[in-house]
């Protein structure tokens, strides 16, 4: 008996009985498309927390003041000066650009709409190390740093929810903790994060800021991102920016009070995280997959004692041992097959509707269904049916032909 | 020189109940010459269907030997009594065991699968379907089915590997006495046309009176066997 005829004959057989077949379908289609709605929204939240951290701009090194793993006794806080001396090109010859910032919250009002936002100071290099563009206007310059100018660029969410229009601002004023700004540009959208929008937050010279936003002592900043002149510069730019802090810090002996992030460290993070939270969700989806394999098991026992008479007369008629165990791993794995391509299409829905209620509460992102999670799906829940029909068709197999023929 | 198809001899089989022990057979002796028609006869507990299962090489005995159509199958594995069944052994049953879903002509074309035969299957069993006077009723299922035309397509599938012996296990036993006299012609005109040896176990004298010698069982022994 070859594989197609026992393929037909167990098709045959699984139609006979639809709503069975179905029900023990259904417990394989779960766990499939739990299995892959999971991992699709993993990759996706994946993709979309990489793909927020590269947004950030590149070759990036983030310096922030004390040290996240050692406890220091004596913290000196990362200062304007710091960011200057790492500016100086001949000390520290692979970095292109430092931008030094001060980050802080408060409330931006306009004709009486009002949203609370973040707000940074910067100066102009920070345009270029986050590679921001704008919508309309200006960016800020040295002149309005020098001045303490009370200019603000807005970024697209905050026109949205102030001005309802991303155009026609600039030169409008806004108050930012009562204190009237003159709108000096609008900034290009960056999309979304998992850390929050990127588009919510304005932008004022650091001095303007320092003295009448948020208020940090003695030249005080609370960030400096470095751009390294290019990508395989940037653990040669980490090294560079520990000896210029070290030496200036006098901490040469002890432990750092400064800590470096590049890029990679976020995505790595972040990467680490998701993978955790896929295998974790995905864990609990296979456990679903289990249950429905021993639904497909306790139905083939049930199939078995109901057709021992015919497995009986199939014997007699010359069926081996190995013909009735075909008849019987077809249909179990025939049930489970169909219920993982099922799954498969189920769990793809699942990660699409996921995805767009993600896109409606502001979060872009898209679940991703990948051909290595689908083959994995249809290998696995083949896998399953084979394995868990294995005993049920034993059994079949191992049959006394006249016992067989007896029972009632 | 005779030419005999089945020659048992000292056949014995012991079922343990337990502890125990029933001797459904205690040494019974059957030998049946090719083209013959013999019925096998006994009250219930005789070790009729033990002696049937045996011959039909459904199942192995305790002792003895057994020699069908010139094989020693005795002591065979049972893939092994499984391919001997179904090259040489055609079954008839009382309750006719065909597959209710599968229409008359896969039914037929049952044991070809089992033989591994695939060329020329559908037409042979079109040609045993015909030779049972079913020619027209060849896409039909068992249930659209007389009971009497159901017998004929068991009879066509126990033909269809061209069997050494058709062992048929009360073959009128569910059958009015109309199809039941039709389905014994039948079986008869296949042994005179086509020469294949027919054992027929049954209790109704009437049938038994058809055939041409009985042989009759009595507590796990052959009584009577005219030769």
């Amino acid at each position: 008996m070859n594989l197609w005829q026992a393929i037909l004959e167990a098709l045959e057989s699984l139609s006979a009985n639809k709503l069975r077949t179905g029900l023990t379908m259904l417990g394989i289609v779960i766990g499939v498309g739990a299995v892959i709605a999971m991992l699709a929204v993993g990759t996706g939240a994946q993709d979309t927390i990489t793909g927020s951290i590269s947004g950030l701009g590149s070759n990036l090194l983030f310096v922030f003041g004390g040290n996240f793993t050692e406890d220091i006794r004596i913290e000196k806080p990362l200062t304007l000066s710091d960011a200057e001396a790492l500016a100086d090109p001949f000390q520290a010859p692979s970095i292109a650009a430092v931008a030094p910032a001060i980050q802080g919250n408060g409330t931006v009002t306009f004709s009486g709409e009002s949203t609370n936002t973040e707000i940074t100071g910067i100066t102009p290099q920070y345009e270029l190390v986050r590679n921001y563009g704008l919508l309309e206007g200006e960016f800020i310059n040295e002149e309005h740093v020098l001045g303490r100018a009370s200019v603000v660029l807005l970024g697209p969410e905050v026109a949205d929810k102030l001005f309802g229009r991303r155009d026609g601002i600039t030169g409008e004023i806004v108050r930012i903790s009562g204190q009237p700004f003159r709108v000096l540009g609008v900034l290009e959208p960056k999309g979304g994060s998992s850390f929050g929008s990127q588009d919510d937050l304005v932008l004022v010279p650091f001095t303007t800021a320092q003295t009448r936003l948020i208020r940090r002592s003695r030249e005080r900043v609370d960030i400096i991102l470095v751009q390294a002149v290019s990508a395989e510069l940037v653990p040669q730019v980490s090294d560079e920016i520990s000896q210029i802090l070290r030496s200036r810090h006098r901490t040469e002996l002890g432990a750092d009070d400064f800590t470096i992030f590049t890029q990679q460290d976020f995505v790595a993070t972040a990467q680490t995280i998701t993978n955790v939270l896929t295998i974790f969700l995905g864990g609990i989806a296979a456990i679903s997959l289990l249950v429905g394999g021993i639904g497909i098991m306790n139905i083939m026992l049930v199939s078995v004692t109901e057709r021992t008479r015919e497995i009986g007369l199939r014997k007699a008629l010359g069926a081996r041992k190995r013909d009735i165990l075909i008849q019987f791993l077809t249909e179990s794995s025939l049930l489970s097959l169909f219920g993982g391509l099922i799954g498969i299409g189920l769990g793809w829905l699942i990660a699409f509707i996921v995805g767009r209620i993600a896109a409606s509460s502001g979060t872009p992102f898209n679940p991703v269904v990948g051909l290595d999670a689908v083959l994995l799906a249809t290998l696995f829940s083949t896998a399953v049916g084979l394995f868990f029909g294995l005993y049920p068709a034993n059994r079949a197999a191992n049959l006394e032909p006249v016992e067989a023929l007896r029972y009632e | 020189m005779t030419d005999w198809v089945i020659e048992a001899s000292g056949l014995t089989k012991i079922y343990r109940m337990g502890t125990q022990e029933v001797h459904a057979l205690s040494g019974a002796t059957v030998r049946i010459q090719r083209g013959e028609v013999v019925s096998i006869m006994g009250p219930s507990g005789s070790g009729k269907s033990t002696l049937m299962n045996i011959l039909g090489c459904l199942d192995r005995p305790t002792g003895g030997e057994y020699i069908l159509d010139g094989e020693v199958v005795s002591h065979l594995s049972s893939d092994q009594l499984a391919g001997i069944r179904n090259r040489k052994v055609g079954f008839v049953f009382q309750s006719f065991n065909l597959l209710p879903r599968a229409t008359a002509l896969s039914n037929v074309e049952l044991p070809m699968r089992y033989a591994g035969v695939s060329k020329g299957r559908t037409q042979l069993a079109r040609e045993a379907l015909e030779s049972v006077g079913l020619g027209d009723r060849m896409t039909h299922r068992p249930p659209e089915l007389s009971g009497g035309q159901q017998q004929r397509v068991a009879i066509a599938r126990a033909l269809v590997n061209n069997p050494a012996i058709i062992m048929a296990d009360e073959p009128t036993g569910n059958l009015d006495s109309k199809s039941g006299k039709e389905i014994m012609d039948l079986l008869l005109t296949l042994n005179r046309e086509r020469g294949t040896t027919v054992i027929i176990v049954t209790h109704d004298p009437a049938v038994a009176a058809q055939t041409q010698r009985v042989i009759r069982l009595y507590d796990g022994l052959v009584v009577e066997e005219p030769a």
